[in-house]
């Protein structure tokens, strides 16, 4: 073999390389945070699978702990999608379009539940957890941040001083261990968290106790970078919405402990646009 | 109480020896025992201070920047991380840890029941105060333990601390009630060892405190019996090694062999005082007899050559003359005077007798074993000789089983001269061996029952010894006879 043939070899063997990688379509990026239970391992491994067959192309789920890690991503251009939970989407929504939201009980709607240990029988409302030790979900939670921070304000307290301490688990099955554990006196949970985790671990759960259910907000939203073009984002939406109707969607779901995925409709929305205008943040 | 263990010491060896064997087993084993459990104890305990310092020291590098950012939720989720999995029943897994703030307050513990976040933590048990003071005056990366008087738990304290800045404390507490179980098993353990060891060393002991006493308890009741009546022999069987105990039983052995020396010759002295004093009380008698008889045969003589006796006279003189002669006869048999005149013995006296006894052998169809080895002539007199000879060999003839045996060995012995007469017939008893060499002894019916005493004295007065005994198929007679070398 002389130098040219040799030469020859290596640019045929670049120039293969370079078209194999294009006809692999690069992968779609779905960030996926603590607005579910995003610990089952299994489920999300079977999940990215179905959606890998649906899509014909790769998918790659990337998990973070923490709400503002997942904004990052999407404002970073990270992520082509991410199920985020209804307060990041306001914060986020110039950067984001709606994608689809679940259905608990056929609804597109969820509530923060104010819990306590079941130990405590004697607390009626979030008043009466004055200078306790209080646990919150995470900084950018609706449910388990927002909506109990609100509460307060409309009894006329400070959410900074009302109690003695509080702190963030970072997700909500954290919110719900850590009252069930009585590390905290009191904590607010995402419902469809708290109702799933009731199945799937009701030792946990039953030492918990609900004093209050609060209203009803847009359940936590998948939502989709606007960048993302529109066949993209039809694609990723017909497969979310069609889950229902095949039988290993229906089975996925089940898992989920979800009825399925709507459209949605920003106007939904609007419950946690005024508590967050309340708080002078929008 | 003193009684009583009087009472024990005064048991038998037989008891005592392996009772005392097998109290010291069980007192040592017992004593090993517990030693090797509290030795477990302390190896249970050190393990324990290693385990829970080196997790101290895990855990404590994680814990620092999580306090630093405050991530309370994370800070309970890594004290509770060495809880996962956890055996209970594991003696070295801590019951509880404990994060203090700087404040004295509970961070955040894996038990928030016990100890509740923002709580004084000083205030929260009765042991508390003191691992406070404790772990407030920790510095620099060292950990510590405490263990608080009268607390059922043990405590160690390691600070969350890098270069200077303390953030506070980890506390890894531990139940002493969990060492329990785990220090039982190993109890249990122990026992089971030492009841092993006691079933193999109980059986050697006791087999062993037997042989030590059983010899000691045969002596002790030899030596015991000993001054009341002859003892019996031990059995040399029972202990045959040459130790103190074995020296002990060959020294009784051999006083008990003296014992009953002595007491034989105890008894042959009396015999031959009994029989010496009856022989000068016959002879004292015979003598005062002699003298009158000899008169009286002599008047009885003179009376029978008168002519003018009649008849009747005559019978009654003659009655008398045979009356006396017999009384005669009787004490001069009685007084034996052994003259040491006469010539000396041949091997030709010897085989005299023989001739002089085989018609009365024959008579009875004895076999008659005849033994001289005498070769030559003794200075012992002839006549004595003879008549102990022949005294012994119709004694045995007589005595002898129809058709059945006498023997008669005569030879040299110790540089004098030894007769041995044996015969078949029936033995003799212990009573008749008593008093055998006595005057009017009779073994049979025939004969005046002085043959044996003649001898006797015919052998005492030559300075030697006669006896008789029972052979396993004979009756044995020895006699033997010095020679006087100065004659």
């Amino acid at each position: 073999m002389n130098r040219r043939e040799w030469l020859f070899g290596v640019v045929g063997w670049l120039a293969t390389a370079q078209l194999a990688r294009a006809t692999q379509p690069a992968p779609i990026r779905v960030g996926m945070t603590p607005a579910f239970l995003h610990d089952q391992h299994a489920l999300l491994e079977d999940w990215r699978r179905y959606l890998e067959r649906h899509l014909g192309r790769p998918v790659e789920f990337v998990q973070r702990d923490s709400y503002r890690e997942t904004m990052d991503l999407l404002r970073q251009d990270r992520i082509e999608f991410a199920w985020i939970c209804d307060y990041p989407y306001i914060h986020l929504r110039r950067q984001v379009r709606l994608l689809a939201v679940p259905l608990t009980d056929g609804k597109p709607l969820y509530r923060s539940y104010l819990i306590v240990p079941s130990s405590d029988t004697t607390t009626q409302s979030i008043a009466q957890l004055r200078d306790k030790v209080f646990a919150y979900a995470d900084p950018y939670s609706n449910t388990g941040y927002l909506v109990p921070r609100y509460q307060l304000k409309q009894l006329g307290e400070n959410p900074e001083n009302f109690f003695a301490r509080t702190f963030f688990t970072l997700s909500h099955r954290g919110v719900i261990e850590a009252v069930a554990t009585r590390v905290a006196q009191g904590g607010a949970v995402d419902s469809f968290v708290w109702d799933t985790l009731a199945k799937v671990k009701p030792e946990v759960v039953r030492r918990t106790r609900i004093v209050s259910r609060s209203a009803e907000f847009g359940s936590p939203p998948f939502v989709a970078h606007q960048r993302v073009s529109a066949r993209e984002f039809q694609a990723m939406q017909a497969a979310l919405l069609g889950m229902g109707a095949d039988p290993e969607g229906r089975a996925l779901l089940q898992r989920l402990n979800l009825d399925g995925f709507t459209a949605g409709d920003p106007a939904n929305y609007a419950g946690v646009a005024e508590m967050m205008k309340a708080f002078g943040e929008l | 109480m003193r009684s009583l263990l009087q009472s024990f010491f005064n048991l038998s060896f037989r008891i005592k020896i392996p009772l005392w064997g097998s109290l010291l087993i069980v007192v040592s084993a017992g004593l090993v025992s517990v030693s090797l459990m509290f030795r477990a104890y302390d190896d249970l305990r050190q393990d324990l201070l290693i385990s829970a310092d080196s997790l101290g020291r895990t855990l404590a590098n994680p814990l620092f920047p999580i306090m630093l950012h405050d991530q309370l939720w994370k800070a309970y989720e890594t004290i509770n991380a060495p809880f996962h999995g956890a055996r209970l029943e594991n003696p070295v897994q801590a019951s509880a840890l404990v994060l203090l703030d700087n404040k004295g307050r509970v961070y955040v513990a894996s038990d928030p029941e016990e100890f509740p976040t923002l709580a004084d933590f000083s205030t929260l048990g009765k042991d508390t105060a003191q691992v406070f003071e404790a772990a407030r005056q920790l510095t620099g990366d060292a950990t510590r333990s405490v263990d608080p008087g009268g607390s059922d738990r043990l405590w160690v304290v390691v600070p969350i601390q890098q270069e200077n800045l303390r953030l506070g404390t980890l506390l890894l507490v531990y139940s002493k009630t969990v060492f329990l179980p785990r220090f039982v098993a190993i109890a249990a353990r122990a026992a089971g060892a030492a009841l092993l060891v006691l079933a193999i060393l109980l059986p050697i002991n006791w087999y062993w405190g037997r042989r030590m006493a059983v010899p000691l308890v045969q002596l002790s009741s030899r030596l015991n019996t000993a001054g009341s009546r002859l003892p019996e022999d031990i059995d040399p069987a029972l202990y045959a090694y040459h130790d103190e105990l074995g020296q002990l039983f060959a020294a009784v052995s051999r006083m008990i062999t003296e014992l009953r020396e002595s007491e034989r010759l105890k008894n042959e002295m009396v015999k031959d005082q009994r029989l010496a004093a009856l022989g000068r009380l016959a002879s004292g008698v015979a003598h005062e007899v002699n003298n009158p008889l000899a008169g009286m045969l002599t008047a009885i003589d003179t009376l029978k050559q008168r002519s003018d006796l009649d008849a009747r006279t005559l019978k009654t003189v003659g009655l008398l003359e045979r009356g006396l002669t017999q009384i005669r006869d009787t004490v001069r048999a009685l007084l034996v005077e052994a003259k040491a005149t006469g010539r000396s013995l041949t091997p030709t006296d010897i085989d005299d007798v023989r001739t002089l006894l085989h018609a009365q052998a024959d008579k009875k169809s004895l076999r008659l074993d005849w033994r001289n080895d005498l070769g030559n002539t003794l200075p012992l007199p002839a006549n004595l000789v003879r008549q102990v000879l022949i005294n012994l060999l119709l004694n045995a003839i007589q005595a002898a089983s129809p058709a059945g045996y006498v023997g008669c060995r005569i030879a040299q012995h110790n540089g004098g001269l030894r007769v041995e007469v044996r015969n078949d017939g029936a033995r003799l008893s212990d009573e008749q061996l008593e008093h055998l060499f006595e005057p009017f002894m009779h073994t049979r019916e025939s004969g005046h029952g002085l043959g044996l005493w003649v001898s006797y004295q015919i052998v005492q007065q030559l300075g030697g010894s006669i006896a008789a005994a029972n052979e396993t198929e004979h009756v044995r007679f020895t006699v033997n006879l010095p020679i006087d070398q100065a004659a």
